[in-house]
């Protein structure tokens, strides 16, 4: 260590304090994001973190352990009918709901997750993507029990309502929700966060560059790979259950091929095995829309969408975050090089 | 007159990985030059900067004085140089035939059925098996198809890429006896890249000594012959 | 009298089946065609196309443009085909190439350029021509043929007829001439394939090309009366079925896949009564999942060797 103790200390120290700071100004600006806009805006805040959480375990199982979905849709979709059905039809809690919904969602990740065993690469993403098609083909052929297109409504009761003491304490509705989404959200990071730091991460990311040596050091790649899954199917349907109790219920179209197609999008667009990632993406998605001129609304957003995935794969297949982090690095290589001559070669 | 051949202060490798270190050699029309060297010494990494299949690569590559250095390896096929690459490169779905006439794919002549014929009579074995997907040929079988597939754009040059790896003694034998007829009766040049360092010499005219992507020595067959470095090194005797 | 009537119930209950039989034989021609251009882009690139079926719904509105212009119908189509021909070529060259290039084999990159591409021609179809559904008769008319009592459209056995060309013309093209030879050649080694001097990037276009203007030729067969950019998204989970089905470097495979999936799709329809006409597609996704576990190289496809 050339430079000297002291001085990469400080440069800790530094780095963390700014980490706190960032942290800090995060967590206000996350609590008081609901209280400054109205109700249809926060419904939309909802949403990407409904969309974040599905995203967060696409990219789990996309980004970390390679194993492609194009059909997160579904796992998302069954969060979305288990909750919507149990709530309307067996007076079940919304709080159990979201939990049955996930260890549905689980079961079913499972379930695909073992095929995946076998089925790699572009196969699994055409398995997927097949899925992903059938999923609202099933819910139209139950339409006596799902509703079909008319979907489900929640009424009264069944809806997730703000509780009476936060009621007194001046939140609606929909800013209840939005906390709600908000502390399922920021678990589901902190878990997925920290399972990727640790050794089970290195496990994944190990089985994603390659598989043989990965098996070779004694790690055992098909419990990873299918648990991952699991895992991964289970965020999707914790974000599909809360997405159905911020929109009062579901409908088929919802969960349609295009949205399997839209979580990968916020994936992709926020930076494939990252951590914010998702999060960033998902908030693009659903808010890219509003910044067009009127006329173009619903039209644009998907070929914007796909020619920015084409273009993010030609440039920089990190996408937003990859290039934050490549612009971040060159700048501190520049400053390092200012500091003291390099010894890079 | 120009050589048909120069490589001027190559340097290139993959991606971070520099293998090529400043090489320079030349080859003359209808001339047979090899190129000995060790395992990762950059022979063939500098047969694939000669033929377009290095992305990564600077210095200078002239053939017949044009400098080609960038073109594609297709590009390279059509101004006379063919390359048979390490492994042999055999298209295996294709039959031998279909391999051959593949390998006349720049030609616009009509001579093209001629040619193979001649080739089968050149290598009967391939003549036996031309309705046979080439992938289920033997090891030596598909390296004669190599090079007559490479021979079949009428080359003015071949670059052989270890011809003698993975086959049979007698069979290596052979196929370089067939080489130096190639030579002799076409005028084809060659340059081969070999660690059968013996048969090598006897077949070229000229060779270089390349290690850690330098070229270290070269001068006539016979010189490196009797050369002491090159024979306790290459000729292990 | 009970005899006679036993038969005809009989004879009644074949010539219905004989008449889902067809419909699926049609059916499954289109996706015989789709599943051709799969296994083009699969032989020559090594990768699934996923914008493969909106490719063709783009293509299919091209020709309707076309001919609402006036022109006829065939000569839409053909027009068209050409257009999407210069336009698969050109997406090869300036979306796939650099992306798989720069991939150096991880197929992700390239799987989410084609979803992008998905993405991209279904949201701009209906900006392009408007959201509204588009009228488009049938190519070989709406009219009809009693086989053993069966009555089977003009327009099946005119798809059906249109495989059987498709295929001539391919057979033709790869094993007769140079530069199919070349192609088939790219799609065994490419580099040794470039090495005797074929230009690869040219046979990449080419495969592209071809493929987007059979696409063409099949999201015009796969409308009935009407379409709109929904058009292809059922047809093409249809085609990987039948391409996994078939195996994917197989032109054979492609086409006895996808007229077994068209009749299974429409028999099972038909017959099976909880699958009905909603879940047409589980028999496509069960085959899929099926083939893939137990045998991934499909029917007539060659064994891969897993790459390490």
């Amino acid at each position: 260590m050339t430079s000297g103790d002291g001085s990469v200390s400080a440069r800790n120290v530094r780095a963390r304090v700014f980490k706190i700071v960032g942290f800090l100004v995060l967590a206000v600006a996350l609590y008081e994001l609901p209280l400054q806009y109205d109700r249809s805006t926060v419904t939309k805040f909802t949403t990407v973190l409904c969309y974040a959480l599905a995203a967060l375990g696409l990219n789990l199982l996309t980004g970390f352990n390679g194993q492609i979905s194009v059909g997160h849709g579904a796992f998302f979709g069954i969060g979305a009918y288990s909750a919507a059905l149990l709530v309307s039809q067996r007076g079940w809690p919304a709080w159990a709901t979201i939990v049955l919904g996930a260890v549905l969602a689980f079961v079913v990740g499972l379930i695909v997750g073992l095929p995946a065993l076998r089925i790699r690469g572009v196969y699994l993403a055409l398995v997927t993507l097949a899925l992903a098609t059938l999923f609202p083909a099933v819910i139209v052929r139950y339409s006596d029990v799902t509703g079909g297109t008319q979907g489900i409504t929640l009424e009264g009761k069944q809806r997730l309502n703000s509780p009476q003491f936060a009621r007194d304490a001046g939140i609606t509705n929909s800013q209840w929700r939005y906390y709600i989404a908000l502390v399922v959200a920021v678990v589901a990071f902190i878990l997925v966060r920290n399972v990727v730091k640790s050794r089970v991460g290195r496990a994944l990311i190990a089985i994603r560059d390659n598989e043989t040596p990965a098996e070779v050091l004694g790690i055992n790649v098909g419990v990873y790979k299918v648990l991952t899954f699991g895992i991964s199917a289970m965020l999707a349907g914790v974000g599909g259950a809360l997405f159905t109790f911020n929109n009062d219920g579901v409908a088929a179209d919802v969960v349609d091929i295009q949205l399997s197609i839209i979580l990968l999008v916020a994936v992709v667009i926020g930076g494939v095995a990252t951590f914010a990632g998702p999060a960033i993406g998902a908030f693009l998605v659903v808010f890219l829309e509003s910044f067009f001129p009127e006329n173009l609304r619903g039209k644009a957003a998907p070929v914007v969408f796909g020619i920015l995935l084409i273009l993010l794969m030609m440039a920089a297949p990190g996408g937003i975050l990859g290039l934050v982090k490549q612009q971040w690095a060159k700048l501190a290589q520049r400053f390092s090089r200012a500091d003291q001559p390099s010894h890079v070669a | 007159m120009s050589a048909l051949l120069e490589a001027i202060d190559l340097v290139g490798g993959y991606g971070p990985v520099r293998v090529l270190h400043g090489l320079s050699f030349d080859v003359q029309p209808g001339e047979v030059v090899v190129i000995l060297g060790a395992n990762g010494a950059g022979k063939t990494t500098t047969l694939r900067a000669l033929s377009g299949l290095l992305d990564d690569v600077k210095g200078s590559v002239k053939i017949e004085g044009e400098d080609v250095l960038g073109l594609r390896p297709d590009q390279i096929v059509r101004l006379g140089v063919a390359h048979v690459p390490q492994g042999r490169g055999t298209i295996t779905d294709l039959t031998v035939e279909e391999n051959l006439r593949l390998g006349a794919y720049v030609r616009r002549d009509a001579d093209v059925q001629q040619d193979i014929e001649h080739w089968y009579s050149v290598f009967p074995r391939l003549g036996e098996r031309r309705e046979q997907p080439a992938g289920s040929m033997s090891g030596g079988e598909q390296q004669m198809l190599a090079i007559a597939r490479a021979l079949m754009s009428k080359p003015k040059l071949v670059l052989l890429d270890e011809p003698s790896l993975g086959l049979a003694p007698l069979v290596t034998r052979e196929l370089f006896t067939r080489l130096g007829e190639i030579n002799r009766t076409t005028g084809t040049a060659m340059l081969v890249v070999e660690q059968n360092a013996n048969l090598a010499l006897e077949l070229a005219h000229r060779g270089y000594v390349l290690e850690t992507g330098q070229i270290v020595a070269g001068g006539s067959a016979s010189e490196l012959k009797s050369d002491e470095t090159v024979r306790k090194a290459y000729l292990g005797y | 009298m009970l005899i006679a009537a036993l038969v005809a119930q009989v004879d009644n209950k074949f010539s219905e089946f004989l008449q889902f039989f067809f419909l699926g034989l049609g059916k499954g021609a289109v996706y015989a065609t789709i599943a051709l251009a799969l296994v083009i882009i699969f032989r020559v690139s090594g990768m699934l196309n996923f914008a493969q079926g909106e490719m063709a719904m783009v293509s299919t509105y091209v020709t309707w443009g076309l001919w609402t212009k006036g022109l006829p119908l065939v000569a839409a189509l053909i027009l068209a085909m050409v257009l999407s021909f210069l336009g698969g070529a050109a997406i090869e060259r300036v979306v796939i190439r650099p992306i798989e290039r720069k991939a150096r084999g991880n197929p992700l990159p390239v799987v989410i350029a084609t979803i992008g591409l998905f993405l991209a021609l279904n949201g701009a179809a209906p900006w392009i021509w408007d959201a509204e559904a588009k009228q488009f008769p049938y190519v070989f008319g709406s009219g009809s043929v009693s086989i053993a009592g069966a009555s089977i459209s003009t327009q099946t056995l005119g798809t059906l007829a249109v495989l059987v060309v498709e295929v001539a013309l391919l057979w033709l093209l790869f094993q007769k001439t140079k530069v199919g030879l070349a192609m088939r050649g790219v799609a065994s080694n490419s580099q040794s394939s470039a090495l005797v001097g074929v230009p690869v990037g040219r046979m990449l276009m080419l495969g592209w090309g071809l493929a987007a203007a059979m696409g063409a030729v099949a999201g015009v067969l796969t409308v009935s009366l009407a379409f709109d950019n929904s058009l292809m998204a059922v047809p093409l989970i249809y085609a990987f079925a039948a391409a996994t089905l078939g195996g994917f470097d197989s032109p054979v495979g492609a086409v006895v896949g996808g007229l077994t999936v068209g009749v299974v799709a429409e028999l099972s329809a038909a017959y099976v009564g909880f699958i009905g006409e909603p879940l047409r597609l589980l028999p496509a996704f069960v085959l899929i999942l099926v083939v893939l576990l137990v045998r991934p190289q499909g029917l007539f496809g060659k064994a891969q060797v897993s790459r390490v």
